[in-house]
């Protein structure tokens, strides 16, 4: 660490890069100590302590201001696009939250919001040296992205998570004018098809020439195909590149070139995963192994769409390193997965369909000591009555992976011994996940409610913030998630419940709640009412078909006026006053004016 | 919309098709609740469950914010033989449509036909069920749009006219066929793989029959 201006020499180790100092030998007394302030918050990267930091006080709340460079804006409707760059002037990066969760599930309306547009002009006028971009649920166009492309000639990083509204247009635009780009990452994000007459644009052929900055470039949702020659002559040019997820348009042929480009990477989605069927089988089979043996870098694998499982071998030597193993988007069953993940001694991330079976989890649970994260999704999601993975497949996990944090498990069905067995031996689990595809189906061996199982999970897992319940349960399990779910910042619920005093307790007693989501469960407006204290202190709430009235919703919008609620309903004329989606959040800005037709905002 | 919705309604009645159930896992598939009358809904202080409401018509591209804003339990199921499927309801299990769209959902009970359909010269494979087309007709438009090419017309005679395209079959003895040589039915049990061949060789395999 360097020396600052010689203005302040009793205070070594300060680097002052926030912001341009002046070049004033001895600044004036009542600057000195913002100038003091400003190193010292420089050193503040987490956005939670510079919160905290900026209600000091005043002169605290300015510095800070000037001095975040990440900013994040967990509802992009919370606050206005002027406000937020009108505070902080100095911002580098932005991160922008826009639909609520449970748009992923269709339940939101099309066209319900979250458009970029708004954002893009208003960063385009604030933050001329923007670099980084993160956008998650946002609707943005071409036009947005050709903004983008242009107006930032410092940007680096473009990340899109479930965003929609854009095309091939808007990517080539970026991947042709942003030519410090770093980062390229478009995540389940749905890219528009180009009409049926118009050719497929070729946005790889739209980088520039020469050596490339790419380091990630993941493309596995754009739905067309890429011209894979320009494809290869890109990868061969990015010396930095080490994250290359690629869409199922890339056959393993072609994947076997590019990873003989680029042996350096550490990240890959692998494409298809089966071979162009204009090559017979025998004919010349490449020794697709040897291209996971050059990678020796290859800690995180994903990918293995529309996957031949004859090729999954080919995989081997990159198991012994990987951290991180994605295999759920392949149809393979248990046998197939089994000698992988035998192999995976180090990996702390699996992702699976349950097409892995009780038996493969076995496997995991033996094998992946060390595993943090694991999810499970469901290959079929018509409740059934037995599925290919239970209570069984759970509880062998919780045995052999004593270092869980993070779970989401899809099953059919599941007991509370088998919650309570994982409560017990993973007590660090940070996120717990469990969905029962079969609504309100209670314990298959006892049959009881599944409270018990979630109470455990609450109680003794101290360091829960975020749970996601399923099965039959009644207000004795909110009644446990109101007492001992003092960390929760996330809750999910549906289907679940008997009346109000549910909610109540929850409401209640959880004082760190921030997310709450609830579908199709009894609860209405008293137990809506019992949350007045803590409104403010949540970025939203969402419930849908519960026993809301818009008589219920406009009391707490009386009550609060810096709450938005969105009333979201498609039927007109109704013969009660029951609404079918309260969508609600706290907002420093006026009502949004760009709402479609089904969805009123209370006052 | 209304005429159609009491139509539609009536049928659900005659049908008995609703396939909410309360009871354990392993019930009898062929209990049925009667639908719940929106009047009672209120009233019910035991069901945690909100009266079955009308599914809407399928409207595409959905402007209409209507078609996903309610709790919908479609009706997957038509008059098939085979069992009545379970009403779907919408957003639930909670996974990402970018998800579901990408893997295949196992058909029921007679499980589906996937079959790999691949392209000359281009190097993407895709999958599909061959069970969803009720003929050629839809699987040649299916195939149009996947591909974003036209096929020509069949004849028996001459194979396929009017471009350079033409859909063929592996059948179960590993010949190739052309699509549209042997009856739907035997076509659907009969077929392995297709292939969209471009070119003279497209062509040279219309004589050959």
């Amino acid at each position: 660490m360097t020396h600052s201006g010689s203005s302040l020499p009793d205070l070594p180790n300060c680097t002052s890069t926030a912001a341009p100092m002046s070049e004033i030998r001895s600044p004036p007394p009542d600057r000195v100590l913002e100038i003091v302030l400003e190193n010292v918050l420089h050193f503040l990267t987490c956005r939670r302590d510079r919160n905290a930091a900026s209600l000091v006080c005043r002169s605290w709340c300015r510095a800070e201001a000037l001095t975040r460079s990440d900013l994040f804006i967990g509802n992009c409707y919370a606050v206005s696009p002027h406000r937020a760059t009108s505070r902080f002037r100095r911002v580098r990066s932005l991160t922008v939250k826009g639909k609520p969760r449970f748009a992923d599930f269709d339940l939101l309306p099309l066209n319900w919001g979250a458009h970029f547009s708004p954002w893009g002009s208003a960063l385009a006028d604030a933050y001329p040296w923007l670099e980084k971009l993160h956008l998650k649920r946002m609707s943005l166009t071409d036009d947005d992205l050709n903004l983008i492309a242009r107006s930032f000639p410092s940007f680096k990083e473009l990340v899109l998570v479930c965003c929609e509204g854009f095309g091939i247009a808007g990517i080539a635009a970026v991947a042709a004018n942003c030519r410090l780009l770093r980062v390229l990452d478009l995540v389940e994000s749905v890219v528009e098809d180009a009409d049926e007459d118009e050719e497929v644009m070729d946005w790889i052929s739209c980088f520039p020439d020469g050596e490339t900055h790419l380091e990630s470039l993941v493309f596995e949702c754009v739905e067309c195909p890429v011209n894979f020659e320009a494809l290869e002559r890109l990868v061969a040019r990015s010396p930095y590149l080490k994250k290359l997820r690629l869409n199922h348009y890339v056959s393993i042929p072609q994947l076997y070139r590019l990873m003989h480009r680029a042996p350096q990477l550490t990240h890959l989605g692998t494409g298809s995963f089966c071979a162009s069927d204009d090559v017979a089988v025998g004919d010349q089979e490449l020794d697709y192994s040897s291209a996971f043996a050059a990678c020796k870098s290859l800690v995180c694998l994903s990918g293995f769409r529309d996957i031949l499982p004859d090729y999954l071998p080919a995989i081997y030597p990159a198991c012994a390193n990987l951290t991180s193993l994605n295999l759920s988007y392949a149809d393979v069953n248990a046998d197939q997965l089994k000698p992988v993940i035998l192999q995976c001694h180090k990996l702390q991330t699996l992702w699976v369909l349950d097409s892995i079976c009780d038996e493969g989890l076995q496997a995991v649970a033996a094998t992946c000591k060390d595993l943090r994260e694991l999810r499970v999704f469901p290959g079929n999601t018509r409740e059934e009555a037995e599925g290919p993975v239970s209570e069984v497949g759970l509880e062998v996990i919780s045995q052999g992976c004593r270092k869980l944090q993070s779970i989401l498990f899809f099953c059919q069905r599941m007991t509370n011994a088998a919650v309570i067995a994982m409560s017990k031996n993973c007590p660090d689990l940070v996120v717990f996940r469990l969905c029962i595809i079969g609504r309100y189906r209670p314990d298959p061996e006892t049959h009881e409610p599944m409270d018990d199982g979630f109470g455990a999970i609450v109680m003794n897992c101290k360091k829960l913030t975020r749970l996601a319940v399923s099965g039959l349960l009644t207000d004795q399990a909110f009644r446990y998630i109101g007492m001992y779910g003092k960390l929760l910042r996330t809750l999910s619920v549906a289907f679940a419940g008997d009346s109000d005093q549910g909610l109540k307790y929850v409401l209640e007693g959880c004082p760190n709640l921030q997310k709450l989501e609830i579908r199709d469960s009894p609860f209405g407006d008293a137990a809506l009412h019992s949350g007045l204290h803590h409104f403010y202190n949540m970025r939203f709430l969402w419930m849908s078909t519960c026993k809301l009235t818009r008589q219920g919703c406009q009391e707490i919008a009386r009550a609060l006026p810096h709450l938005a609620l969105e009333v979201i309903d498609s039927q007109e004329d109704k013969a009660d006053d029951h609404i079918e989606i309260l969508y609600m959040y706290r907002s420093l800005d006026r009502p949004r004016n760009d709402a479609p037709k089904c969805v009123t905002i209370l006052q | 919309m209304a005429t159609s919705a009491s139509a539609y309604e009536n049928d659900i009645k005659n049908l008995k098709a609703t396939e909410l159930t309360l009871g354990l896992p392993g019930t009898h598939l062929q209990e049925n609740i009667p639908i719940i009358d929106q009047e009672k809904s209120s009233a019910s202080s035991s069901s945690n469950k909100r009266p079955l409401q009308l599914p809407h018509e399928e409207t595409s591209p959905a402007q209409d914010c209507g078609s996903k804003c309610s709790n919908i339990a479609k009706n997957t199921d038509d008059d098939a033989a085979p069992p009545p499927s379970k009403a779907k309801i919408v957003g639930w299990p909670p996974i990402r449509s970018y998800r579901k769209n990408s893997l295949q959902e196992q058909s029921e009970a007679a499980g589906g036909i996937y079959v790999k359909v691949s392209m000359d010269g281009a190097p993407y494979l895709r999958k599909i069920d061959l069970k969803i087309y009720g003929g050629y007709p839809q699987l040649l438009k299916s195939l149009e749009n996947m591909f974003k090419l036209t096929i020509g017309e069949y004849s028996e005679k001459e194979g396929y006219k009017g471009s350079d395209y033409a859909p063929t079959y592996e059948d179960k003895d590993g010949d190739w066929m052309l699509v549209g040589d042997v009856p739907w039915d035997m076509f659907v049990t009969s077929c392995k793989r297709l292939r969209i061949m471009k070119g003279s060789e497209a062509r040279g395999l219309g004589c050959a029959v």
